[in-house]
């Protein structure tokens, strides 16, 4: 283990269900041992509404008999329960080839060995519940006095420790702390209601420790956050039509996650999540030359970041952390990928693999995947507009299966007249095809901010995953806003 | 099989006791045996099986109110999970809201579990998948099916002690030709119903009429949902309308007593059907009917929000306050005609001869077999953007004449059910898997329905 020396114990079980699987017929295993801390708190009007602490531990194993895969997890972390989970996951995999698929297998990796944990200040979960909760309940208190009809505010904070091994050698270590914050205010109006978020809707996440949430300062925006609710009811709607579009930080890290993020990850574009999650648009023949934006559009796929919700120093099956182009000038170049969906694809990089926890299979999953700066400024971009609009902070997002079609909805938007932000205005969304899209972006900050997106949701058993996306206020052209029921 | 639960549960309130006689304390145990067997590319890709109990410990102590749960169920476990929930509660904030512990209540009849569904192998999976691959005579499948197992039990210092138990399998795939996609679901607590061939063959059915779809333009239209569409509709009406909480907090479009919806709405929450006793306080589950023929008729309580309204919890909490009593077993009721003869199966794209029928009613409009990454843009008029998926067909005279590409929909789902907006219910439920984030998986189960308007707002491919 990374800090403090634990974890002999925990190696012992995951190699013990590793060697269970081998022995009962399995060609490659890999077992994660883990255990995981979360703390959640919610207040609500100035009340604490809910603390829970909850903690699981257990090991999950992963093993492949052919081309088939099986999974299975048991909660308790003894010799004997690794070796059942170890049978039982081989016993899983042969079943599998009932209805096989042509072989595969996974690309080459080296027998990595090592250790990580993230950076931390100061440990969310040594601060004290009652400074937590006074934090919220004077947040929410705050909202409510400056015209929230509905003040929420919570945490959340999760310390994993994981330890990795497989039957080709992997002998991996992590601890990963993550917590984050938010608040947000809801405002209801006659027939309709408005709300407002800081940082976001679902709150700002980071690897980091409390020293995220201290520097997020809930209760300086809390007041703003109460005013603008309401007064989003009096605001007139967003125009309907074809418009500039100015998008801020927080609706563009959306933007990218569920137009880029979840397009690239090589498990849709094969079609492995075609009956629930979707495929993708993308044909891995024009990998290295699709245009998929305009030449400001740099994406990278980069678990490197320190701090950023989606880092980490091995994704879940062994594979180090490593920067990866995904879009260059607009041209894309990269995905996100398994050892096994790489294979199958002919492609020689994996790293974007990650589990819900031990009782979950490893799947694709973004990392860190967000903007490089672009050469401008937000107020450079207002200026520069004669006639549009600026949107920011996620309110709805709605996207087809193949992360082609999307319809986005923001808490907030402003008229922009002659270079100016004019008038608030309500129920602002916009809609559009992605490339099409990201082909009409022209202007992009070099204002930076990695938000972390703590509830993706993916596969059958249901996971969520962490994220991280880098993202800068843009322009984009020609764009449809102001569709409604 | 929920004796080993109890006895554990009850060894865990006696610790707990020990810690703090003067608390309040609920006990919940679950254990739960999941497998999923998913198959993409006509191939299984991802097979997985876990064998979990969980334990949760909430405490309300000198006004204050703290949980905790673990995976460990050895003494040293026991202990380490009661110290710490009752170090959190004693630090944790005020909670002027504690609605206090359920009161002993017995719990309805047990339900009946069939063993071969608690009981289903990997290899019994791989055969319901292995059947609906076949069926689809060559088409490229994918989906999944899933087997629940689960017992439990729950105690509190207040003297309530319930078990339950129940068994649930699931199927849910598809079958896809050169960029159409067919869909087949079905949910039961009994294996032996879940007919692997059957879904597939419906799939690809579905698939091969979607063949070669064309554009039309966006519009309102007259529609005609499949049960896979409406159970999207039933999740809003329930999650955002029907939810105490957002009835107390002003934030739902419901007003109990009004005459909301079109009289042959009648939408009921009957947890009977997924076999649940009791819920995440130890309420004892109850049938609870939402929509009595197009009147709002009653909300789905945890015990915070009956106590706030003076009502009675009617078993629907989930374990999170801040969601409020969640309905997770609703059905629209379907319609009886007379005269109707028939089995359920049809030829071609249609679900059954239910939906058939409604469709011949139809002079010009749209055959909408499922609704994708629906999202509420106000839930206090429960507006809605999302699109269609998996099978869309132009129904004109009667008759389904051609595959239309996919549109975007933003729709209010309370607005197409108002009076005289149903023109037609269909006389077949059909029993469909919600979402498999938890281990408790939703079912809903409707028949076709038949609206006089949706508000297409878009295509799809742009």
């Amino acid at each position: 283990m990374g800090e403090g020396g634990r974890g002999d114990n925990e190696f012992e079980v995951a190699e013990a269900a590793v060697q269970a699987a081998i022995e009962a017929g399995a060609r490659y295993a890999d077992a994660r041992v883990m255990l995981r801390r979360h703390e959640s708190m919610s207040a609500r009007n100035g009340e604490v509404e809910e603390v829970s602490q909850d903690e699981d531990a257990g090991v999950g194993v992963r093993a492949l008999v052919g081309s088939g895969w099986g999974f299975y997890a048991l909660p308790e972390l003894s010799d004997a329960a690794a070796r059942t989970a170890g049978r039982r996951a081989t016993e899983v995999a042969t079943a599998s080839a009932r209805v096989a698929r042509r072989e595969s297998g996974l690309i080459p990796a080296e027998a990595g060995t090592g250790s990580w944990a993230s950076e931390c200040q100061i440990d969310p979960l040594e601060v004290g519940l009652s400074d937590k909760g006074d934090l919220l309940v004077r947040a929410t208190s705050t909202m409510r006095e400056h015209g929230a009809d509905i003040a929420e505010g919570t945490y959340q904070v999760w310390d994993t420790a994981k330890w990795l091994v497989s039957s080709e050698g992997h002998r991996i270590d992590q601890r990963i702390r993550e917590c984050g914050a938010g608040i947000m205010a809801t405002a209801i109006g006659d027939g309709e209601t408005q709300r407002r978020s800081y940082p976001a809707a679902r709150g700002q996440y980071g690897t980091r420790g409390w020293e995220m949430v201290e520097e997020i300062d809930l209760e300086a925006h809390a007041a703003r956050v109460g005013s603008e609710s309401r007064e989003l009811l009096t605001a007139p709607p967003c125009p309907s039509g074809e418009t500039t579009l100015i998008l801020g930080a927080e609706q563009m890290a959306l933007q990218i996650h569920e137009s880029v993020g979840h397009a690239i990850e090589l498990d849709r574009i094969l079609g492995w999540e075609a009956a629930y999650a979707g495929t993708s648009w993308l044909d891995l023949a024009q990998l290295g030359s699709l245009q998929y934006g305009s030449e400001l559009m740099n994406i990278t796929i980069d678990p490197t970041i320190p701090g950023a919700l989606g880092s980490f120093g091995f994704d879940d099956e062994g594979t180090p952390a490593a920067a990866r182009d995904a879009v260059r000038e607009g041209r894309w170049v990269g995905v996100l990928a398994g050892r096994d969906s790489a294979a199958v694809a002919g492609l020689d990089y994996a790293g974007s693999v990650r589990a819900d926890g031990w009782a979950r299979l490893p799947m694709v999953r973004m990392t860190n995947v967000g903007l490089e700066p672009g050469p401008h400024s937000l107020d450079e971009m207002i200026a520069a507009t004669d006639d549009g609009i600026f949107m920011d902070t996620n309110r709805s997002w709605s996207i087809d299966d193949r992360r082609l079609n999307f319809q986005f909805g923001c808490e907030v938007g402003y008229e922009i007249k002659h270079g100016e932000l004019g008038r608030l205005l309500r129920n602002p969304t916009y809609t559009g095809i992605g490339p099409q899209f990201w082909r009409s972006m022209d202007m992009l900050s070099s204002d930076i901010v990695a938000w972390g997106t703590p509830n993706c949701g993916k596969g059958q058993p249901g996971q969520v995953g962490h994220t991280g996306h880098p993202a800068a206020p843009a322009r984009f052209r020609n764009v449809r806003v102001g569709v409604r029921a | 099989m929920n004796g080993d639960e109890l006895r554990l549960a009850q060894r865990l309130l006696e610790r707990a006791t020990a810690a703090g006689a003067d608390a309040e304390i609920e006990v919940a145990i679950d254990h739960n045996r999941l497998a999923l067997t998913r198959f993409a590319n006509s191939a299984i890709h991802q097979n997985v099986a876990d064998d979990i109990v969980s334990l949760r410990v909430r405490v309300h102590r000198e006004g204050r109110t703290a949980s905790g749960s673990s995976t460990r169920v050895d003494d040293d476990g026991l202990q380490v999970l009661i110290d710490r929930v009752f170090a959190a509660v004693a630090v944790a904030p005020l909670d002027a809201g504690w609605p206090g512990l359920a009161p002993p209540a017995p719990t309805g009849p047990p339900a009946e579990v069939d063993p071969a569904a608690a009981g289903a192998t990997p290899d019994a999976r791989a055969a319901i998948v292995a059947a609906f691959v076949e069926a689809s005579g060559g088409l490229e499948t994918a989906g999944f099916c899933r087997t629940g197992h689960w017992s439990g039990a729950f105690v509190n210092s207040a003297g309530q002690e319930v078990t339950g138990e129940r068994a649930d399998v699931s199927v849910d795939g598809i079958a896809r030709l050169d960029g159409a996609d067919g869909v087949a679901r079905a949910a039961s607590g009994r294996l032996a119903d879940l007919d692997g061939a059957v879904l597939g063959a419906r799939a690809a059915a579905k698939a091969r009429a979607g063949a070669d779809a064309e554009e039309l333009a966006p519009d309102r239209y007259e529609v005609v949902l499949e049960p896979t569409a409406v159970a999207d509709v039933l999740q809003g009406l329930c999650w955002y309308g029907f939810n105490a909480k957002a009835v107390e907090e002003r934030r739902s479009f419901v007003r109990l007593g009004d005459a909301q919806f079109d009289s042959a709405v009648t939408l009921v929450d009957d947890p009977a059907v997924r076999g649940d006793a009791y819920d995440a306080e130890g309420t004892p589950c109850r049938r609870t009917v939402l929509i009595e023929a197009g009147t709002s008729a009653s909300l789905t309580h945890d015990r915070r929000t009956a106590a706030a309204a003076g009502a009675e919890p009617t078993g629907h909490s989930v374990g999170a306050p801040s969601f409020g009593g969640i309905a997770t077993h609703v059905g629209l009721l379907p319609v009886e005609r007379p005269g109707a003869i028939g089995s359920s199966e049809v030829d071609g794209p249609l679900v059954d001869a239910a939906a058939a029928e409604l469709v011949a009613t139809v002079e010009r409009g749209i055959l909408v077999t499922d609704l994708w990454y629906t999202r509420v843009l106000d839930p206090r008029t429960l507006a809605v953007t999302g699109l269609t998926r998996n099978g869309v067909w132009l129904i004109e005279h009667g008759e389904v004449v051609r595959p239309l590409r996919n549109f975007r929909f933003t729709q209010s789902y309370a607005q197409a059910l108002t009076p005289g907006a149903v023109r037609g219910i269909g006389r077949f439920a059909h029993a469909l898997p919600g979402d498999t984030y938890s281990a408790a998986m939703p079912r809903w189960t409707a028949p076709a329905l038949h609206l006089a308007s949706w508000n297409f707002t878009g295509g799809a491919s742009g």
